[in-house]
C-alpha cells in the first residue's frame, strides 16, 4: 500500500497493558508531516501510554510503529529521530542550561564549534540567552520549560512529543506558553505530537485532535470537526459543556428534516444523513452558546426558570430549569445594546436556539463519562 | 542482561554469608576442629548454656545496644527536630561537632571518652560504655531523622497551631507520627553500630559490666573455640525472627497498596518487568 | 520559625551540653596529652614536651602509617568496586523486595564484627575451608598462605566495612529520578553516556559517603589486623591501642591519634575542594 507523501509516523494495532490491565487497544493512526496534533482525553485513557511508545520507553504488545516508512518498532529511544519534552521537564539538575539543551548534540558528538552555536540559537529563539550559565534550579517554571523544549527541539526530531508539558504553569503563563510553541512549531515545522487532559487548550492549538477513552480513540478530527460535530455523548461532553434532550423521531419531512418530539413539543430537527426513521430514539446536543434566552411572554422554545447565574467576564452563564425539571447550560455574550443584562434567580424564560444548529445523535444506553 | 544482575547480586550476598554460614555449619560439628567435618553435635550448644559468663556477655551486649539505641534515638530526633526547625546560635559548630564525631575514627573517639572518664572519675562499666555508645550513634539517628523532616511539608505544623495546639503538641501530634520511619531507622541503625562496636567498647569496658567483644577476643586470637560458633548461631536466628516478626507486622499494618494508575509513575528507578 | 519556647531551649540546651561534654572536652584531653610526658602512675605527667611527636617521626611509625593508609585505600577501592554496581542491580527491584535485601545486607551486623572477623579467619586457615576447596578442585597442589598476610587483613577490614559503602549508596541510587535517565537516551545517549555524564555525577555524592565510611575506621580497626594480621600488618589503631591499653604510654598514643585524626582532616579538605572545582568547570564551560 502507497504511503501517502506527507503521513510521518504509521501506528498500526498498536496496544499495550500493564500487570494484565488493558491500557491500550489495538487502534491505528496515521500522523501527517508538519501538524500539531493533539491527544486528549481524562486521566487513564492511555494517551500518555500511546506518547510513551512512540518515543520508545514502552514496547507494545502487539502492532507496528512506522515513522516515514521505516518500522521503528523495535528501536530504543536513543536510536529515533523523536523527542520528548517531559511533563517534569526531567533537566539534567547538576548540569547548566547550557550543558542541557547541548546533551543531545553532544550525544551526536559533534564538534564544539558547532554546538556552541546552535545552542546559541536555540536558546535566543526561546529567549533564553542570558539564563545559559544559571542552573535549572534557579529557574522559574516556565523558564524551565522553555530549556526542556529547546533541548528536544535542537536535535531537529522528526516528531516532538510533548506529555502534558504547560500543566505545572499558571493560567497567564500557560496562555503565552501555549502562543510559544505554536510559534515555534510553525517555525520549525516540526510535527508536534501534544498530550493533554485540557480541551481548551487542545482546540486552540491543534490542527487535529484524537479524543481518548479507555484506550480507544474515541474521535479524530480538526478542532471544529470534534467541537461542532462530536460522534458520541462522551466527545461532546469532554471538549465542551453540552446540553442534551432525548428526542424521539415522529415524522420525516420530503426534504429530509425531521419531526421529534422534545418535553412534549414537536420540534423541527435538521435532515442528516444518518438516516433517521420514524420510531428513532435520538440525543438532541446543542452548545451554551448555541442557546438563546427570550423573555417570558414570548411563545417559542421552552417556558423555564434561572436557577443560577455565573458572571464570567466575557460571558454571562445561567443555568435555566426547564418545568420538566431538566436542566439547561447556557451562554451569553454581553453586548453594547443591554449593558446592564442580567438575570434574577428565579426568574422566568424561555429558552430556545439557534435552528440548524443541532448535533444529532443516535440514543445511547451508557451514560458519558 | 538481567542475569546477569542477578548473578551479582547473589555472588555478594554469597561472600557477604559464606563465613557467616561456615560458623553455623560448624557450630554443629560434632570435632572441635573447625576444618574437618565430623557428624553433627549439639556439644557446643550445651557447652554454651553452661557457659555462663558468654552467655552474660551476649544479654549485655544486648542490653546495651537496646538501651544505647534508645536513648541515642531519643536524643537524636529532638536534635534534628530543633536543628531543622529552629534557628539559633552556634548551629554551624553543632552540626560540626556532630560530623566530627561520626568521621571520627572509632579509635580516636575511643580514647578521648577514655581520657575523659578517667579525668571525671566515672566508673568504667555500663555507664560508661552507655554514654560512649549513644555519643557515636547520636550523628547518624540526626542524619536518618534530619533527611525525612526535609521532606516534610512545614504547612502541616501551621495548620495544627492555627488549630489551636501548643508548638509541644504539634511536634508531637503531627510531626512525630509522619517522621516514624526515619526514627525507627535510625533506632536500628544505632542499634546495629551497638551491637557491631568493637573498638570504642574495648577502650571503655569495665569489669563490672562484661560485653561480648572483650570475652570473645581473647579467646578468638589464641584458639578455636566452637561456643563461639553456637554463639554466633544463636544471635543470628534472632535476629532472623525478630526481622520476620517487623516484616509480619508491618504487613498487617501497612494492608492492601494500591496499583499505580496507568498513567506512567514519573519515580524512581522503576523495576524491571 | 524563631520561637522562645521552652521546648526549644531544653533542646538545644541538651544537645549542646551534650557534645561539650562528650565530644568538645574529650578531644581537647586528647590533644593535651599529647604535648605531656607520660607518667607510670597517673598516665599523664604535667610536664610540656614534644617527645611523643618527635618518636612518631622514626621510619617505624612512620611505615606503619603509610601502611595503613595504603590498606585502607585498598580496602575503600575493592568496597566501592564491589559495592557500587551491588548498589545499583537492588535499586532496579521491584520496590517490594528492596527492604528485605536491604535488611540482608545489615544482617550480619547483629552478629558482632569481631565474631565476623573470626569467621573469616577459619575460611582463610591453611587447613580452612577455602583451601580445602581449592585443593580439592585441584586448582592448586599445596594450600595458599592466606591468613598473616596483608591480604588477609584487607579482605578482613572489606568483609566488616562493605555495608557502610553499600548502604549511602543505595540510598542515592534511589534518589534518582527515572525520567532522568529516560530523557538522556531520548536524546541519543547511549548506555555508557548515560551513565558516564548524568548517572554517576549525581551518584558521587553516595560514592564520597561511602568512601568515607570505609576509609576513616579501617585505618582503626586494630582487631582485624590482630586477628587476621598476626603481629606483621598492624594498623595505626594497633599502634594507638598498644600505647593506651599495654604500653600505658599516653602522650604517645595520643599524639599518633593527633597525626591521625590530621590526615583524615586533610582528606576530607580535599574532598571540599575537588568537589568546587568539579562545580566551577562546569560552569565555565556554560559560559564559553
Amino acid at each position: 500500500m502507497a504511503i501517502p507523501e506527507q503521513t510521518v509516523l504509521q501506528l498500526q494495532g498498536i496496544s499495550k497493558s500493564f500487570n494484565d490491565k488493558r491500557i491500550v487497544f489495538p487502534l491505528d493512526l496515521d500522523i501527517r508531516h508538519g501538524e500539531f496534533i493533539t491527544l486528549l482525553g481524562p486521566s487513564g485513557c492511555g494517551k500518555t501510554t500511546l506518547l510513551r511508545l512512540i518515543g520508545g520507553f514502552e514496547r507494545p504488545d502487539s502492532g507496528t510503529i512506522l515513522l516515514a516508512g521505516r518500522d521503528i518498532t523495535r528501536l530504543p529511544p536513543n536510536q529515533r529521530p523523536v523527542n520528548t519534552v517531559f511533563q517534569s521537564y526531567a533537566l539534567f539538575p547538576h548540569m547548566s542550561v547550557f550543558d542541557n539543551v547541548a546533551y543531545g548534540l553532544r550525544a551526536e558528538r559533534r564538534p564544539r564549534a558547532e554546538v556552541q552555536s546552535r545552542v546559541r540559537e536555540v536558546l535566543d529563539m526561546v529567549q533564553l540567552g542570558e539564563l545559559a550559565g544559571r542552573r535549572p534550579d534557579q529557574l522559574s517554571g516556565g523558564q524551565q520549560q522553555r530549556v526542556a523544549i529547546a533541548r528536544a527541539v535542537i536535535k531537529k526530531p522528526r516528531l516532538l512529543l510533548l506529555d502534558e508539558p504547560l500543566s505545572a504553569l499558571d493560567y497567564k503563563l500557560r496562555k503565552q506558553m501555549q502562543i510559544e510553541l505554536k510559534r515555534i512549531q510553525r517555525e520549525l515545522g516540526i510535527t508536534f505530537v501534544f498530550v493533554t487532559h485540557d480541551q481548551e487548550e487542545a482546540l486552540s492549538m491543534s490542527d487535529r485532535v484524537v479524543v481518548m477513552r479507555a484506550g480507544h480513540v474515541e474521535q479524530i478530527g480538526t478542532p471544529r470537526d470534534v467541537y461542532e460535530n462530536p460522534c458520541n455523548l462522551f466527545v461532546a461532553g469532554f471538549v465542551g459543556e453540552i446540553n442534551v434532550f432525548d428526542a424521539e423521531v415522529t415524522e420525516v419531512l420530503g426534504d429530509g428534516r425531521l419531526v421529534g418530539q422534545i418535553e412534549g413539543r414537536r420540534i423541527t430537527l435538521p435532515a442528516r444523513n444518518g438516516g433517521f426513521a420514524v420510531g428513532d430514539a435520538l440525543h438532541v446536543l446543542l452548545r451554551p452558546e448555541d442557546l438563546r434566552l427570550l423573555p417570558p411572554e414570548r411563545a417559542e422554545g421552552f417556558s423555564g426558570e434561572v436557577v443560577e447565574r455565573n458572571y464570567k467576564g466575557m460571558t454571562l452563564e445561567s443555568v435555566i430549569r426547564l418545568e420538566s425539571g431538566h436542566q439547561l447550560l447556557a451562554s451569553e455574550f454581553f453586548d453594547e445594546s443591554d449593558p446592564d443584562f442580567d438575570y434574577r434567580l428565579g426568574e422566568r424564560i424561555r429558552v430556545t436556539w439557534v435552528p440548524n444548529w443541532e448535533v444529532l445523535l443516535p440514543r445511547e444506553t451508557a451514560q458519558p463519562v | 542482561m538481567r542475569w546477569l544482575k542477578h548473578g551479582y547480586l547473589g555472588l555478594v550476598y554469597l561472600l557477604l554469608y559464606l563465613p557467616i554460614a561456615v560458623l553455623v555449619v560448624f557450630s554443629f560439628n560434632a570435632s572441635r576442629n573447625p576444618y574437618r567435618w565430623q557428624g553433627l553435635s549439639l556439644e557446643w550448644y550445651a557447652r554454651l548454656w553452661d557457659n555462663d559468663a558468654l552467655i552474660q556477655a551476649a544479654l549485655n551486649s544486648l542490653l546495651l545496644a537496646t538501651s544505647a539505641a534508645t536513648l541515642s534515638t531519643l536524643i537524636g530526633t529532638l536534635t534534628a527536630i530543633a536543628l531543622h526547625r529552629y534557628r539559633f546560635r552556634g548551629k554551624r559548630i553543632l552540626n560540626g561537632m556532630l560530623f566530627v564525631v561520626m568521621m571520627s575514627p572509632d579509635i580516636v573517639l575511643a580514647i578521648s571518652l577514655l581520657a575523659l572518664f578517667i579525668l571525671i572519675g566515672v566508673q568504667l562499666g555500663y555507664v560508661s560504655l552507655l554514654l560512649a555508645h549513644i555519643t557515636f550513634c547520636l550523628p547518624f539517628v540526626v542524619i536518618t531523622v534530619y533527611a525525612r523532616l526535609s521532606g516534610f511539608n512545614p504547612q502541616m505544623l501551621e495548620a495544627a497551631r492555627d488549630l489551636g495546639a501548643t508548638d509541644f503538641r504539634a511536634v508531637v501530634t503531627v510531626l512525630l507520627p509522619i517522621i516514624f520511619p526515619a526514627v525507627l531507622a535510625g533506632w536500628l541503625l544505632g542499634f546495629t553500630l551497638s551491637l557491631d562496636d568493637v573498638v570504642v567498647s574495648m577502650f571503655v569496658t569495665g569489669p563490672t559490666f562484661e560485653i561480648l567483644p572483650l570475652r570473645i577476643y581473647s579467646m578468638v586470637r589464641l584458639g578455636i573455640k566452637p561456643e563461639v560458633n553456637a554463639l554466633a548461631t544463636v544471635l543470628l536466628i534472632l535476629s532472623l525472627v525478630a526481622l520476620i516478626g517487623s516484616q509480619y507486622l508491618l504487613t498487617r499494618k501497612r494492608g492492601k497498596k494500591h496499583e499505580n494508575s496507568e498513567e506512567h509513575p514519573v519515580g524512581h528507578l522503576p523495576a524491571e518487568r | 520559625m524563631k520561637l522562645r519556647n521552652p521546648f526549644r531551649t531544653a533542646v538545644v540546651a541538651l544537645i549542646w551540653a551534650w557534645m561539650l561534654l562528650f565530644v568538645f572536652l574529650p578531644n581537647l584531653l586528647v590533644i593535651v596529652a599529647s604535648f605531656l610526658v607520660r607518667d607510670d602512675v597517673q598516665f599523664v605527667r604535667l610536664e610540656a614536651s614534644l617527645q611523643s611527636y618527635a618518636r612518631l617521626l622514626d621510619p617505624v611509625y612512620a611505615g606503619v602509617f603509610l601502611d595503613s593508609l595504603g590498606m585502607a585505600l585498598t580496602t575503600t577501592l575493592v568496597c566501592l568496586l564491589i559495592g557500587y554496581p551491588f548498589a545499583y542491580a537492588v535499586s532496579r527491584l521491584p520496590a517490594r523486595v528492596k527492604p528485605l535485601l536491604i535488611f540482608l545486607v545489615i544482617l550480619p551486623f547483629w552478629t558482632n564484627s569481631l565474631v565476623r572477623t573470626y569467621a573469616m579467619k577459619l575460611l582463610l586457615a591453611t587447613n580452612g575451608l577455602t583451601n580445602q576447596a581449592l585443593l580439592g578442585l585441584g586448582v592448586v597442589d599445596a594450600p595458599l598462605r592466606m591468613l598473616y598476610t596483608e591480604g588477609a587483613v584487607i579482605a578482613g577490614l572489606v568483609y566488616v566495612l562493605l555495608p557502610f559503602m553499600i548502604l549511602p549508596l543505595y540510598a542515592v541510587f534511589e534518589q534518582l529520578r527515572a525520567d532522568l535517565l529516560e530523557v538522556s537516551s531520548d536524546l541519543g545517549a547511549e548506555r555508557w553516556r548515560t551513565f558516564r555524564y548524568v548517572v554517576l555525577p549525581l551518584t558521587m555524592p553516595g560514592v564520597l559517603a561511602g568512601c568515607l565510611l570505609v576509609l576513616i575506621p579501617a585505618v582503626g580497626m586494630f582487631y582485624v589486623a590482630d586477628v587476621l594480621g598476626g603481629a606483621k600488618h598492624l594498623l595505626i589503631g594497633n599502634v594507638i591501642k598498644n600505647q593506651f591499653l599495654d604500653a600505658r604510654d599516653w602522650p604517645f598514643g595520643a599524639a599518633a591519634s593527633i597525626v591521625l585524626t590530621l590526615a583524615m582532616a586533610l582528606l576530607l579538605y580535599a574532598y571540599y575542594l575537588s568537589a568546587r572545582m568539579v562545580r566551577r568547570r562546569s560552569a565555565d564551560d556554560a559560559l564559553a
